[in-house]
């Protein structure tokens, strides 16, 4: 059904890329949208979103990190090996179009997310500033497919292990303070605190800006409610009216909140995985 | 003779005792014995005009298969039920048969109406564990294409009508799995998911594909179906499919679920059942479940069911306006849900980490009748109260989803955004496009969907062999 076509380990096993068959949604998808896919019959659905789709080929890739029993799962299947689900694309397109100069800030797996939507602003004609940053140098994703994406590409980690040292919010300040008003919109894709300090820096430049939310999900079409996020005065879904908001108005505090909710089944969840993969090594 | 039969007493089907099944997700009700069924069965008049079919949104003929069940010929009693009702084995447990065809038996002016739901409920588990039962027969191929958007009953009744008529059918659903909300909504312990999987085989056999993981609206449009994908026609039956809060704060604390949520992750995703599934669900010690009506009381009695002592009913009117089924009230009543009657939520107060721990509630009398008929409940001044609530399930009822209506050229929708159609024939204002069910008529029941489907269905047909 939906075949894993490859699988690519981006960083030490804990970020993987695979490209999987799905032909339906490869030439459906627009830059910004996600899928939610289930890896076997007892497992749940995750929303991810796609780093790449080609239509040709019938195939989509998602990039993740191995955070939970889900995405250890995932990781661990081979090429050739078939998901039990996958469907989309869902949730709203990035609008793109020629604005001038944009910023596109990516952080961890968040790169992923942002490479199509920087490769959509460069070639709807914009000059684009690609700023991306990781914990580490081992952490830090798809250089090269950003550096050909954009007009001008900032790299941070965090520990300084290579680019600059320090946070991706450090280099967008100084941009924003060398290009000012010509840069016309921010997209910043990351960890939710990440994109939360981003967007502080750019509302003090009074830059409009867009983040995209990764709130958890059942269906993806609007018909539970498990993602909503408060935006301004609304309540919004993520996964219809979403995933992108404007980012002056979200509540990243009630994002970063509801984002825990299923802490303490998840930790239980991956431990009994973890420790039935051992026992299964040993045997 | 007469006399006799007027004699004989509504047969009970046995059930799970409610203390233990308040803790497990097993079948409430288990069905009649063929002996009791055939009892019961004696208890019909067989009607010459019969009251009770009329109640029948599908128009089963119910005296003549409960004839055949009299006689002990329950092959030809299943017969009888497929030629109008695709699906009895759900039917027979989620239909409200008290206020259809049970409410129009002749039998029930004076004493209490032939359990006609029971009946037809024991005649379709019975057809199911048998492997010689006959098809109903199709009828030569037509050549022309159907597609079914949604899975619910709706859906299934319009598939499994169309691939009779010797039409293509092919059916989108936007889950994993078809059913729709029999199977995302409906509790296993009201319907279990593998009668629901057998009845979507049984279509299957006929002939009806099934495609899972295609989102309408969004995969594929419905302009893509009749223009690209070279559909005849198209059935529109997606359901409601958007949940509504209360617009009260403190709503998007954790802990805090719509009803479509908190059953969809039981229901299809099976949380009951973590760690064996991976998705989980919160358990809570003090639940309130907002609302009245049948998913009120699956949300009420799921909760009870995951483990909490202490389960709510928090509905702002009085019992006797409780929309759900009586049924259902007396089966959570029974396994111990606590009704708060006349009380409205004012707000959710959360924690130091963003979890609902209580609510405030305001306590109402009743009024004057509003526009639904109903006393409209009215806050008595100075009378509030907090609650401990650290599970709250909103069950207000749903809004129409929007996700087909706004990416469809030329459907019409009302100021709700339900889709425009003829009440008996389902058309819409779109040429080549029906619809019915919740996404026409708001939230309603499965049978009122499945008749919906079946006038699409006769309306469809009509046009693949005349035109229009």
């Amino acid at each position: 059904m939906y075949q894993i076509l490859s699988k690519t380990e981006l960083a030490q096993g804990t970020v993987v890329a695979n490209e999987i068959h799905a032909p339906k949604i490869a030439a459906k998808a627009k830059p910004g949208q996600f899928i939610i896919l289930r890896v076997n019959e007892t497992g749940e659905r995750i929303p991810l979103t796609m780093a790449n789709t080609n239509e040709e080929r019938g195939t989509i890739t998602i990039i993740y990190q191995v955070v939970g029993k889900t995405t250890a799962l995932l990781a661990s299947m081979s090429a050739m090996d078939h998901l039990a689900d996958v469907v989309g694309p869902l949730g709203r397109p990035t609008p793109i179009e020629k604005k001038g100069t944009i910023i596109c800030v990516g952080g961890g797996t968040g790169v992923a997310v942002l490479h199509p939507i920087t490769k959509g602003f460069k070639e709807a004609g914009n000059h684009v500033i690609a700023i991306i940053g990781a914990r580490n140098k081992d952490l830090l994703i798809m250089e090269k497919e950003m550096k050909a994406a954009s007009n001008e590409l900032y790299v941070c980690t965090d520990d300084g292990s290579y680019g600059h040292h320090g946070f991706v919010t450090d280099v967008l300040k100084e941009q924003l303070e060398k290009h000012g008003a010509a840069v016309k919109e921010a997209v910043c894709i990351g960890p939710v605190p990440m994109m939360k300090f981003c967007s502080k820096v750019t509302k003090d430049f009074g830059i409009p800006t867009m983040v995209s939310l990764n709130a958890i999900m059942v269906d993806g079409t609007g018909m539970c409610g498990c993602c909503r996020v408060q935006v301004g005065d609304e309540t919004k879904f993520a996964c219809v009216d979403g995933p992108e908001f404007d980012a002056h108005k979200v509540d990243f505090d009630g994002l970063s909140a509801r984002l825990t909710a299923y802490q303490k089944q998840e930790k239980e969840a991956m431990d009994a995985y973890q420790k039935k993969c051992s026992c299964s090594t040993e045997a | 003779m007469k006399k006799k039969k007027e004699k004989t007493p509504r047969q009970a089907m046995p059930e799970q005792a409610a203390e233990v099944r308040r803790r497990n997700f097993d079948e409430v009700p288990l069905g009649f014995p063929e002996e009791l069924a055939m009892l019961e069965a004696s208890r019909c008049l067989s009607c010459k005009k019969p009251a009770c079919v009329e109640g029948c949104p599908v128009s089963v003929d119910i005296p003549a298969f409960i004839n055949k069940v009299k006689e002990g010929d329950f092959t030809g009693a299943i017969l009888k039920i497929w030629e109008k009702n695709s699906f009895p084995a759900v039917c027979g447990r989620v239909c409200p048969q008290e206020n259809q065809c049970e409410g129009n038996c002749i039998v029930g002016k004076k004493d209490k109406p032939v359990a006609i739901g029971s009946l037809e409920r024991f005649v379709a588990d019975w057809a199911r564990n048998q492997n010689d039962i006959p098809m109903p027969p199709i009828e030569k191929k037509t050549g022309k294409k159907v597609a079914v958007v949604g899975s619910g009953p709706g859906g299934l009744t319009v598939a499994g009508d169309l691939i009779r008529k010797g039409h293509e059918v092919t059916v989108f659903e936007a889950f994993h799995k078809p059913g729709g909300v029999l199977v995302y909504g409906i509790p296993e312990f009201r319907l279990p998911k593998a009668i629901v999987a057998h009845e979507c085989n049984f279509m299957e056999k006929m002939g009806v594909k099934f495609e899972t993981n295609v989102v309408v609206g969004q995969t594929i449009t419905v302009d893509e179906l009749l223009n690209d994908e070279g559909y005849d026609a198209v059935y529109i039956g997606v359901g409601a499919g958007l949940p509504r809060f209360l617009n009260i704060p403190g709503e998007n604390l954790m802990g805090v679920y719509s009803a479509n949520e908190y059953l969809t992750r039981s229901n299809l995703m099976k949380a009951y059942r973590f760690p064996e599934y991976d998705t989980p669900l919160v358990t809570g010690e003090h639940v309130c479940v907002f609302g009245g009506g049948n998913v009120a009381m699956d949300a009420l009695r799921t909760s009870m069911r995951m483990g909490s002592d202490d389960v709510k009913c928090i509905y702002r009117r009085s019992r006797d306006e409780l929309p759900a089924r009586g049924e259902e009230i007396h089966h959570a009543e029974q396994e111990g849900i606590e009704f708060f009657f006349l009380h409205s939520p004012l707000r959710f107060i959360g924690d130091e980490n963003g979890w609902v721990k209580a609510v405030e509630l305001q306590e109402m009398q009743l009024g004057e009748p509003d526009d639904s008929g109903r006393r409209r409940p009215e806050p008595i001044p100075g009378s509030v109260k907090t609650v401990d609530c650290d599970l709250a399930i909103i069950a207000v009822g749903a809004g129409a989803n929007p996700l087909v209506t706004s990416t469809t050229d030329g459907l019409d929708t009302n100021k709700w955004g339900y889709i425009v159609a003829n009440e008996e024939t389902g058309k819409t204002k779109k040429g080549q496009v029906w619809a019915g069910g919740d996404i026409v008529t708001g939230a309603a029941t499965v049978i009122l969907a499945a008749g919906a489907g079946r006038g699409a269905a006769d309306s469809i047909h009509e046009y693949l062999t005349w035109g229009w």
